[in-house]
Parts: structure tokens; C-alpha cells; sequence
């Protein structure tokens, strides 16, 4: 699995950061970044559930790596 | 400019400021949400639109050249403040438009990084002691007076090295802006003065003093493309930090207090399940979101059938988007392990909360603070809680019992 921030979307909300901790960071800015690519196996739950608290819909997941 | 009536036709009518809506405005959201008129509009307070689906008000913020952030304030500003020795003073980056939003807010946002505000969670959890070691042994308190309201004020005035002990001054300049000021135009005025008049005499210190390192210092040495930034810039950076970073922050540790004080089985939660502590934030900031914004629109368009005008102001309100059942599955419900959660209680889109991360520390140590050295405590008196709403909605007097 592979995770995606998209730049032009995030506006820092960090949501993914808070539901996905090990998988998404924050940068200097506050917006997020991709700490694990390709995600492991044991985080693909969490970091769907990332993508599923973004109040931006910034977040793509594309399920094969 | 108030109409003194009641109001009867929420949709056609509504009254941000009505008792009944202010205690809670829930019910009213939800009918305006599920009628046939979901954006609703007022002559009440200047006019203004209020849409309440979760969409709608997600769409307005991001369609930022139409809806722009010119006045975000939810009643029109009072005769005067447009003119006077700060006239040119706003508060960016939440009051700017592109292009000057971008380096408006790129120049703050590094000290509202995540890992920026981490350094002040340790000061924040002994604040959270001393407050509470000062009336443990009475068996009671007021949550929202002696607790909730001393804490960010006390963060801010930190961040910004400005005097700890004028805390109760500061608190009655914003209430004054924000609360009393909303529906007293002449009260609004005077305390956006002091605000100013204040920071003022900081920056004039700063500059016949210079100090290694404080917010205030930083930003007046903050060069744009070469340039120093104007005065009049870093003033509205103070300016908005005072005002946006007290009585939201404090209204959400109140009103997440208020709530617990309901709900043993919520507290025995905390308790039991520590790990859950990051999203029953979210939950509560979704259930209780203190915050409405306006927006200005540019030119003349239609929304949702609506046809709105250059000028027109638009309701931002985040407490209804959070609990629109299109977005969120039994949203009047709290679930503190609450799976998905896009709420946006922070806003959306270029004006999301710029201390939303510092938020969101506060409320979590203020939380967890209270919950490990009084994890039993009840209402005292539940029709006597006060509330605070138009702008910023929370509880003001909020007594609760030891138990």
C-alpha cells in the first residue's frame, strides 16, 4: 500500500497525523507528509483511517505498492 | 438594528444571539438543516446567511475568491473602526485574501507546527496543577471560571512574552471584542483599542529594548522578500492571537468539561482506555465546536438556490456542519473512539485554524489533567450553567461538585 498527500488540498489539519501517527508527520509548516512509503502491512487499517479523517479529502491510498 | 420579536421562522429569521439558541443551538441547526431552506438568512444583526450542511458550509470555504475573509467577525464592524490611528490594523492571516494570505501565513505557521507546540505542553500541565491545587480542597469549582478560562490566556500571553499577571485583563479585553462587543458596538470599539494601544506599546518597547527572543521580536524581524514586515502586519499577528486564541480554546475545555460532568460512563472510558484520549479530542472538538467565522462575498452569486450579493455576509457555522447526519453517523451522539471523523471544527480549506495544533494541546492536557487528579465530578446545578455564543460558544459559569 502506498499513501499520498495532496499538496494543493492539505491545509494542516493534522487529522491524518492524530488517527495515523506512525504514518503521517507533520512538516515545518504544520501540512502533512508520508513518514512510511510504502505503508506496512500492520498500518494499512490506520492509514486508511487517516485518509478517512481528512476534512480535506487530501489523502489518496492505492492499495497495491 | 435588533428587532426586539422573538424569533419565529428559523429559516427566514434566526437569531444568533436568541437565549434559547445560545444555550443550544442544536435543535434550531437541525431544523434549518432538514427544511427546505438549509441556507438560512436573517435581517437580524446586520443580515446575514446561515447554511448548515456539512457540504455547503466545506464548499464556501474553499471557494475562497468568491466567500473572501475581508470581515470574519459575525456582525458588522462598529462605526469608527475603520478610521483612528489603527485603522490598518486586521489580524492575518485570518483576515487576509491571496496573494497576501500565502506569506501572511506561512510566516506564523512554523510556530504552530506540531512539534513547534510540543514545548509548551509541560508549562501547560503545571498550570493545570497550580489552578487545580487551588480549589481541590473546597470540593468544588467553577470549570469554566477557574479553569477552563485561566488556561489559554496564560499559554498565549507565554508565546507571545507578554505579562503573565495582566491574564484577567487580556480575558476582559477579548470578551469585550468578541462577546459582550458583538451585540455592543461601543464596547467592541474601546476594547479593540486597548488590544492595540497595548500591543502598540509592546513593539515600541521591543524596539527601544530589543530582545533576544520572543514572538513579538521575531516577527518585527521578519523580513518578506527582502523587506521587513510592516508594523501594521505583526500588530494584527498579536492582534489575532489574543482574540482567536482564548475564549475558543477556553470554551472547548469548558464545554468538554460541562459534557463529562454528564456522562460517568465517558470518564470511566478516559480512564480505562487512555490510548483513545487523541481521538475522544476530535469527538468533543466535533460535538462542541465553539466557533462560527463569517465571510464577505465578493460579487454578486447564487448558492444553493440563494442569491447572494457583493457584500452579503455568509455564517460559517462549524457547530452545524459537525453534526449534519449527511457526514456523520448519529452526530448528535458522543463516541469518543469515533472512527471517522472529518469534522471541522478548525474551519476548512486556507483558513483552517492556524492554532489548531496549540488547540488542541491545551485541550488535551486540560483534559487529562483534570480527569487524573478529579476523576469524579458532577453538575451542580445544571440550569445554572451560563452560556456564550454569536461568535464563540461556551459555558461561562459551569459548577461542578467533587464527588
Amino acid at each position: 500500500m502506498r499513501a499520498r498527500v495532496d499538496a494543493d488540498k492539505c491545509h494542516g489539519h493534522q487529522s491524518c497525523a492524530i488517527a495515523s501517527p506512525e504514518v503521517f508527520g507533520s512538516d515545518l509548516y504544520g501540512n502533512a507528509v508520508v513518514l512510511l512509503d510504502p505503508v506496512p502491512a500492520h498500518l494499512e487499517a490506520s492509514a486508511r483511517r487517516a485518509a478517512a479523517n481528512c476534512p480535506e479529502r487530501a489523502i489518496s491510498i492505492q492499495e497495491e505498492a | 438594528m435588533h428587532p426586539e420579536q422573538p424569533t419565529r421562522d428559523w429559516t427566514t429569521d434566526y437569531d444568533i444571539f436568541d437565549a434559547g439558541f445560545v444555550r443550544d443551538p442544536y435543535p434550531a441547526m437541525h431544523d434549518i438543516r432538514e427544511s427546505t431552506c438549509p441556507v438560512a438568512h436573517t435581517e437580524r444583526w446586520g443580515g446575514s446567511w446561515m447554511p448548515t450542511r456539512y457540504d455547503d458550509i466545506v464548499a464556501i470555504a474553499q471557494e475562497h475568491d468568491v466567500f473572501t475573509s475581508r470581515n470574519i467577525i459575525v456582525v458588522p464592524p462598529p462605526p469608527g473602526v475603520l478610521e483612528g490611528p489603527y485603522a490598518g490594523v486586521a489580524a492575518p492571516p485570518i483576515t487576509s485574501d491571496p496573494p497576501e494570505h500565502h506569506w501572511h501565513r506561512r510566516t506564523i505557521l512554523p510556530t504552530f507546527a506540531p512539534q513547534a507546540v510540543a514545548k509548551y505542553e509541560d508549562g501547560t500541565r503545571a498550570l493545570c496543577d497550580r489552578l487545580i491545587d487551588s480549589f481541590i480542597e473546597a470540593g468544588q469549582a467553577d470549570a469554566a471560571a477557574d479553569y477552563a478560562q485561566q488556561i489559554p490566556v496564560r499559554v498565549i500571553a507565554t508565546m507571545l512574552g507578554v505579562p503573565l499577571e495582566m491574564a484577567d485583563e487580556f480575558t476582559s479585553w477579548v470578551r469585550g471584542v468578541l462577546e459582550i462587543g458583538l451585540t455592543d458596538a461601543k464596547v467592541r470599539l474601546e476594547n479593540r483599542m486597548k488590544i492595540l494601544g497595548f500591543f502598540r506599546g509592546q513593539l515600541d518597547d521591543r524596539k527601544a529594548n530589543p530582545r533576544e527572543h520572543d514572538l513579538i521580536t521575531d516577527l518585527l524581524n521578519t523580513k518578506v522578500d527582502g523587506e521587513l514586515v510592516s508594523e501594521n502586519y505583526v500588530m494584527g499577528v498579536c492582534n489575532l492571537m489574543l482574540v482567536a486564541g482564548i475564549d475558543t480554546t477556553w470554551s472547548a475545555i469548558g464545554s468538554s468539561l460541562w459534557h463529562l460532568a454528564q456522562h460517568p460512563e465517558h470518564r470511566r472510558q478516559l480512564c480505562d482506555q487512555p490510548e483513545i484520549w487523541p481521538t475522544a479530542i476530535e469527538e468533543l472538538l466535533r460535538a462542541y465546536s465553539p466557533v462560527t467565522m463569517a465571510r464577505i462575498v465578493d460579487r454578486d452569486t447564487e448558492f444553493q438556490g440563494c442569491p447572494m450579493h457583493a457584500g452579503d455576509r455568509v455564517l460559517m457555522s462549524f457547530p452545524a456542519a459537525n453534526r449534519d447526519p449527511r457526514q456523520f453517523d448519529d452526530p448528535d451522539d458522543v463516541i469518543l473512539d469515533r472512527e471517522h471523523n472529518r469534522h471541522v471544527a478548525f474551519g476548512a480549506g486556507i483558513h483552517r485554524c492556524a492554532g489548531s495544533n496549540l488547540a488542541r494541546l491545551e485541550l488535551r492536557v486540560a483534559l487529562q489533567t483534570w480527569m487524573e487528579r478529579i476523576p469524579e465530578f458532577e453538575l451542580i446545578e445544571p440550569e445554572a450553567v451560563t452560556w456564550a455564543g454569536g461568535q464563540v460558544r461556551g459555558p461561562r459559569r459551569c459548577l461542578v461538585r467533587f464527588t
